[in-house]
This record gives C-alpha cells, sequence and structure tokens, in this order.
C-alpha cells in the first residue's frame, strides 16, 4: 500500500466555539468528588456521622447556655441538671478577660480609643487605595497609644517622638556619605535628644497628663494584642536588617547577623521570656528599671526577627541577580536598588512565611502568662479560674480565648491572602 | 540588505580603556584590554562563549570591577570611588540578554523609576519623557501593563526605552536578541538602528552579523578574554587576519 501525501490547505479558520455541554452544577460534583468510589463512599458516610455526633453533643451545650448568674453555681442551678455551657463567666468577667484585673475601670475608654485608632493607623500600611497622607498618622500613632494606654504627660511621647524624627532627618541627610555613618549619626542625635528631652519631661510633669496604669496593670487580651502588634512591626523592619546583613560584603556585620540568628533559632521562646523576666536585670545598670513588658517585647521581637530574616533571606535568594544589575545600571544606589527593586519584590515572595511567623508570634504571647503576666491565658489561668466563683468552667473559657485568637489569627491569613492576590502582577 | 548606516564619527573620545585585565578569583577574564571609543561609534562585540565579552562591557559600567588599568567613560575614571561609579552609570545605559525588567512594576514606572529617583525629574515629565520613548519603541499602547504580559521582543524595546529615558550618552548591549524567538529580533533590532542613525554611541555584544554589517562600524573580536582582531565590518567579514577569526566566522556563518 501506498501511502499518499494529499496536499491541503485550509481556507477558513475554525471559529471558536463552546466546550461541549455537559451536566454541571451541584449533582455532577457530588458525584464526582463524594460518591466516586466505594471507598470515597465509605469515606464520606464516614464524615458525615463524625460531623453529626459531634454537632450533636456541642449544639445542646452551645445553645442551652446559660449568659446570666455570678457564679458556676447559679448556671446549675438554672440549668438543673441540663446540659448547657456557663457563659456568664464571660459576661461577668468581661473587663478582666479585656483588660486584665488592675487596669482601672474608669480609664477603659483609653484603650478602646487606642484601638480605634489602630485600625486607621494601619489602614494605609495595609491598604494602597487609603491615601498615602495618612501615613503620617500612622507614624504618630505608637507615640500616641503609648499615651493613651500608659496615661503620664504626654511630653514623654513627644521627646520619644522628636529623637526618632531627629534621627531620621539626620540620617538622610548624611545617607550619601555610607549607610552605616549615617545610621550611628541618627543614633546619636536621637540620644542627645531623648537625654535632653528627659530634663524637659521631668519640668513639665503635670502637662497633659492622663493617669498613669503602670505596666504591671496591664492584662487580659489587650496585653495580647499589645505584644502582638508591636512585636509584629517591630520584628519585621529588624528581620528585614538581618537579612540582608547577612547578605552584606563586610565580614563583620554578615558574622553579627548570622550569629544573632543561628543562636536565636537555637533557643526555646520560652527560655528568652525566662531570660527577660530575670536575668536580663542584670546586664542594666542596677538602678535602670527597665519595664517588664519592655524587656519581653524585646525578646520577642528578637525571637520572631529572627525567624522573618530567614524567610526574606529565603525570598532575596529566590530573586535572580539581573534584578540588582539593572537597578545598578540605571544609577539606583544600594538603598534605593534595595527599597523600591528587591525588597518590594523579596517581601512578596515571602509574604506567606511572614504571616507564618506574625501568626505564630501572637499566639505566643500567651507564653508571657508562664512568668506571671495576666495576659488573656494567664487571667484565665489564674485569677478567674481559681475564684471560688468560677472554679472549673474551663471549657467556656478556653474556647473564648481560641475564638478570639481564631478571629484575629484568621483575619491575618485571609487578609495575606488578599494581599498575594492584589500583588499578582508577574503573570509568570 | 538594507543600506549600510553612515554617520559622521567625532573626535571626541566616549571611552578609554587602557591596559585594563581582570581576574575572578585567580581566573584571568581579561587580559590587556585596550579599547578607544570616539562619540558616535558603534562597534559589535563577537566571540565565542566564555571569551569575556560580557564582563568587558559589564566592567565599563562599574557591574564588575577592574584590577588593573584604566577605564575612562565620559572623562571619568572609574574608581573604587562610589560617586563617580553612580555618575558614570546614569550617563550609561545597559540592555541586558534576559531583558531584566522589573516585574513588580508597569512598564510605565519601569521607564520612570529611574528619572524619578536618581535625575529627581519631577513624576509628570518623567511620565512624559517615558511616553515618548515608549513610543519611539513603537509600545505607548502598553504602558500600564506589565513586562511579564509582554512578549519577550516588546519586553526588550521596554528595556531600551527604560534605559534611554535616563538619556545616557552611551549605550551597551549585552546580547540583547539572543534570548528572543527569531520573529521577534527583527523588532528589536529595528529598534537599535534606529538609535544608531541618530548617532548613539553604541557597544553591543552580538552575533547577528547582519546587523553587524549594517549599523556597525568597527567589529571587535574576543577570544579568551582578548581583543584578537578589530576591524571595519567589510574587511572584518570579508578578509578576517586571524585563524581563530575566520573559525569562529566560518563557525557562525556556515549554515
Ligand atoms: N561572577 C563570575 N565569577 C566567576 N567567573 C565568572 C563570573 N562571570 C563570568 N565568569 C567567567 O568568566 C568567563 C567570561 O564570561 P563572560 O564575560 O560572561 O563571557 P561571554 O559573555 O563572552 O560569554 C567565563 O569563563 C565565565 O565562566
Ligand atoms: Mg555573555
Amino acid at each position: 500500500m501506498t501511502h499518499k501525501t494529499a496536499s491541503f490547505v485550509r481556507n477558513e479558520l475554525i471559529p471558536e466555539s463552546p466546550p461541549p455541554v455537559s451536566e454541571t452544577g451541584a449533582v455532577k460534583w457530588m458525584r464526582e468528588n463524594l460518591f466516586s468510589s466505594p471507598l470515597n463512599i465509605i469515606m464520606t458516610i464516614a464524615s458525615l456521622w463524625a460531623v453529626y455526633t459531634l454537632f450533636n453533643s456541642v449544639a445542646p451545650w452551645f445553645l442551652n447556655g446559660v449568659w446570666s448568674g455570678n457564679s458556676v453555681r447559679d448556671c446549675y442551678e438554672i440549668l438543673d441538671g441540663a446540659t448547657g455551657a456557663c457563659f456568664a463567666v464571660l459576661k461577668e468577667r468581661w473587663p478582666q478577660l479585656i483588660y486584665g484585673f488592675k487596669y482601672p475601670p474608669s480609664e477603659f475608654w483609653r484603650p478602646n480609643f487606642a484601638a480605634v485608632l489602630l485600625c486607621v493607623a494601619i489602614a494605609p500600611v495595609l491598604f494602597s487605595t487609603v491615601s498615602k497622607k495618612l501615613f503620617l498618622f500612622t507614624v504618630v500613632y505608637p507615640f500616641l497609644a503609648f499615651w493613651l494606654i500608659w496615661g503620664g504627660t504626654i511630653l514623654g511621647p513627644i521627646v520619644a517622638f522628636a529623637g526618632c524624627a531627629v534621627a531620621v532627618l539626620a540620617s538622610r541627610r548624611l545617607e550619601s556619605y555610607g549607610f552605616a555613618l549615617a545610621a550611628l549619626c541618627g543614633f546619636v542625635c536621637a540620644l542627645v535628644c531623648w537625654i535632653f528631652g528627659g530634663y524637659l519631661v521631668d519640668i513639665g510633669k503635670d502637662f497633659l497628663v492622663l493617669p498613669s496604669v503602670p505596666s504591671r496593670d496591664m492584662g487580659g487580651f489587650m496585653l495580647n494584642l499589645i505584644l502582638g502588634t508591636v512585636c509584629v512591626s517591630l520584628s519585621i523592619p529588624l528581620g528585614i536588617m538581618l537579612a540582608l546583613g547577612r547578605q552584606s560584603d563586610m565580614p563583620i556585620i554578615k558574622w553579627i547577623c548570622v550569629c544573632f540568628i543561628e543562636f536565636i533559632r537555637g533557643v526555646p521562646l520560652i527560655t528568652l521570656l525566662f531570660v527577660a523576666n530575670v536575668v536580663l536585670a542584670y546586664f542594666f545598670p542596677p538602678d535602670t528599671n527597665i519595664d517588664l513588658i519592655l524587656r519581653v517585647i524585646i525578646m520577642i521581637t528578637l525571637f520572631s526577627a529572627a525567624y522573618i530574616a530567614e524567610v526574606i533571606r529565603g525570598g532575596l535568594a529566590a530573586l535572580p541577580s539581573g534584578q540588582f544589575e539593572a537597578a545598578n545600571s540605571l544609577g539606583l544606589n544600594y538603598a534605593q536598588a534595595m527599597r523600591l527593586i528587591i525588597l518590594p519584590q523579596a517581601l512578596k515572595v515571602s509574604i506567606p512565611g511572614i504571616v507564618n511567623v506574625a501568626v505564630g508570634l501572637f499566639k505566643d504571647t500567651t507564653l508571657v502568662s508562664i512568668i506571671s503576666m495576666f495576659d488573656l491565658v494567664g487571667m484565665i489561668r489564674g485569677p478567674i479560674l481559681s475564684s471560688t466563683a468560677w472554679n472549673g468552667v474551663y471549657w467556656e473559657l478556653f474556647a473564648f480565648a481560641a475564638l478570639l485568637f481564631f478571629v484575629v489569627c484568621y483575619g491575618i491569613s485571609q487578609y495575606s491572602q488578599w494581599l498575594e492576590r492584589q500583588l499578582e502582577t508577574d503573570h509568570r | 540588505m538594507t543600506e549600510q548606516v553612515h554617520l559622521e564619527i567625532s573626535d571626541e573620545i566616549a571611552i578609554q580603556i587602557q591596559n585594563m585585565n581582570k581576574w575572578f578569583g585567580s581566573f584571568h577574564v581579561l587580559r590587556d584590554i585596550d579599547l578607544t571609543v570616539n562619540r558616535g561609534e558603534r562597534i559589535v562585540v563577537c566571540g565565542p562563549s566564555g571569551s569575556g565579552k560580557s564582563t568587558l562591557i559589564r566592567c565599563i559600567n562599574a557591574l564588575e570591577e577592574h584590577q588593573k588599568g584604566q577605564i575612562i567613560v565620559d572623562g571619568i575614571e572609574l574608581t573604587s570611588d562610589l560617586k563617580n561609579i553612580d555618575k558614570i552609570r546614569s550617563e550609561v545605559g545597559m540592555c541586558f540578554q534576559h531583558f531584566n525588567l522589573f516585574p513588580h512594576l508597569s512598564i510605565l514606572e519601569n521607564c520612570t523609576l529611574a528619572p524619578i529617583w536618581v535625575r529627581n525629574t519631577p513624576k509628570k515629565e518623567a511620565e512624559e519623557v517615558a511616553m515618548h520613548f515608549l513610543e519611539k519603541v513603537k509600545i505607548p499602547e502598553q504602558a500600564d501593563k506589565y513586562p511579564g504580559q509582554l512578549s519577550g521582543g516588546q519586553q526588550q524595546r521596554v528595556a531600551i526605552a527604560r534605559s534611554l529615558c535616563m538619556k545616557p550618552r552611551i549605550m551597551l548591549f549585552d546580547e540583547p536578541t539572543s534570548a528572543l524567538d527569531p520573529e521577534m529580533i527583527k523588532e528589536v533590532l529595528d529598534t537599535m538602528i534606529e538609535l544608531a542613525e541618530e548617532g548613539m554611541t553604541m557597544i553591543c555584544v552580538t552575533h547577528e552579523m547582519g546587523f553587524a554589517r549594517q549599523v556597525a562600524n568597527r567589529v571587535i573580536f574576543m577570544d579568551q578574554g582578548q581583543i584578537v582582531e578589530q576591524n571595519a565590518p567589510e574587511p572584518f567579514f570579508n578578509d578576517p587576519q586571524n585563524p581563530r577569526t575566520q573559525l569562529f566566522l566560518s563557525q557562525i556563518l556556515g549554515h
């Protein structure tokens, strides 16, 4: 048989057509995903059964929940033998769960107000559509929030802010003479500013005073939120610096960063917190009384910064070297190339990792309950559960704690996924 | 073939390289390079892979540091002084084999970034300049897209426009067409030819010999880190002197 090659010329292109109409919708989905094989059918039925039993035991407990009463005995009375949760504890101890047991109730508006302002302050950081002018408020916010939550004269935060502002201005001026020099000069300027500002604060003790609340009176979920927000926002920049330092050409900087990162990663956070609680005091001059919250913030920040640095290092390594070369060949200097070209891309790649660390960090703030700080978990384990009124109401309290943390962490996770989609510009 | 580009070449020296040597560790990549480029010259550099072509042109804008000898660009000697390096880099444009556009920025932002941050051009003015050059490379309608949405040829033209936005006096090209599909090579070469016709000083590493014949006023052949032969395109292609040049040309023109 001879094979004959027929010559063929197409004169018209075949027009586009829709895919073949097949069954669509819920029935098809169920058949494909739930009942596609005998094993699958068994698994589906087993899962349905598990969901049903779980629901069956939790639903009455939840729905029968008692919301009023002043002790666990009141709950038992009202329930009268039926299963049901004793949510009354949440209602009665609400202020303690949220603010801790020593924060003066007359001042609750202050942390509340700070929380509302926090939403305003992080809006421009989280959403690029928000007016850039709001960044000014973001810069001022930490000092304002400190004043609101801790109280005292407003001069303190103002001096602190002035010191930072002076440092930034000074280092901007000197940026062209080299990065290290600029940073050093900025630091010195800030120090000078703070020392002189200190005298000013001593003089103006009574200027715009809010009743001051000492750190040991902070507690509840507020404490978790304070630690979480402060530590996350400090550890990201610190982590970036560590990651860049680790890639530095200067051996000293490189080795400092490597040693720091490796050391921190090799030590459990709880150890660092004990160090913060007990040991750190020995390193400071005897008469300086460094605030416990500050010490804890330093430790948690250092801890998560090391992890974030490693995440970002991964992001930096994923960038082709051509990006840096292109930036250089256009005349951008190191700082500009980093800020405009390298970091935006490296950070974008690192978002899942950074969020992972941030969520972990936020949950780890509950560890401070072990060094006798009364955060949400500390409050529950300590004052509330050990009180005679609410002895034994574990489930309700810890479920509530879990819920609060879940809401925040799930929110962070959803935001990060949204952000990733938002930044999806490379169409790879 | 299209007509050859003929242009006046001035006596002014744009780049002067004297006795330049470079090592990667102990590997002697560039050996005793001497090269003087006058303003308006269009030089094509060719040679086998690994012969140091990329390294040579990367030394000219200090992406690589040379260890011995002198490189003077636009009257400024390249030393390790960062001020000089930044100055030279903003006078010398460079296009890479893999375009190296910034994927997180739109085409327009790619073009305006350097003028805004390095030259302190107001944003609006920078955008006008960018649009002007994007029109010149014939893709103004893509200004708001991202690099990932463009074809290779379009990306390389954007890369050229991005360099031009800095108003460089010298352009360096490192195999600008070798990562492109054949059908896109022409559009990039056309852009480069246009640039040459306007009198831009260019050093171009390429194996597009048609382009070399049409545009170059001098072709340089490198092998093992040395300049082995240099000549005007006609004699270079028709009558190569060095046996290594002959071998190389027979290999790339042979089929
Ligand atoms: N960063 C580097 N470190 C070490 N060796 C390098 C580096 N870059 C290039 N080389 C080597 O230098 C030689 C010349 O490279 P290159 O200039 O890229 O050649 P060409 O562009 O002519 O192909 C090659 O042998 C290459 O392996
Ligand atoms: Mg090369």
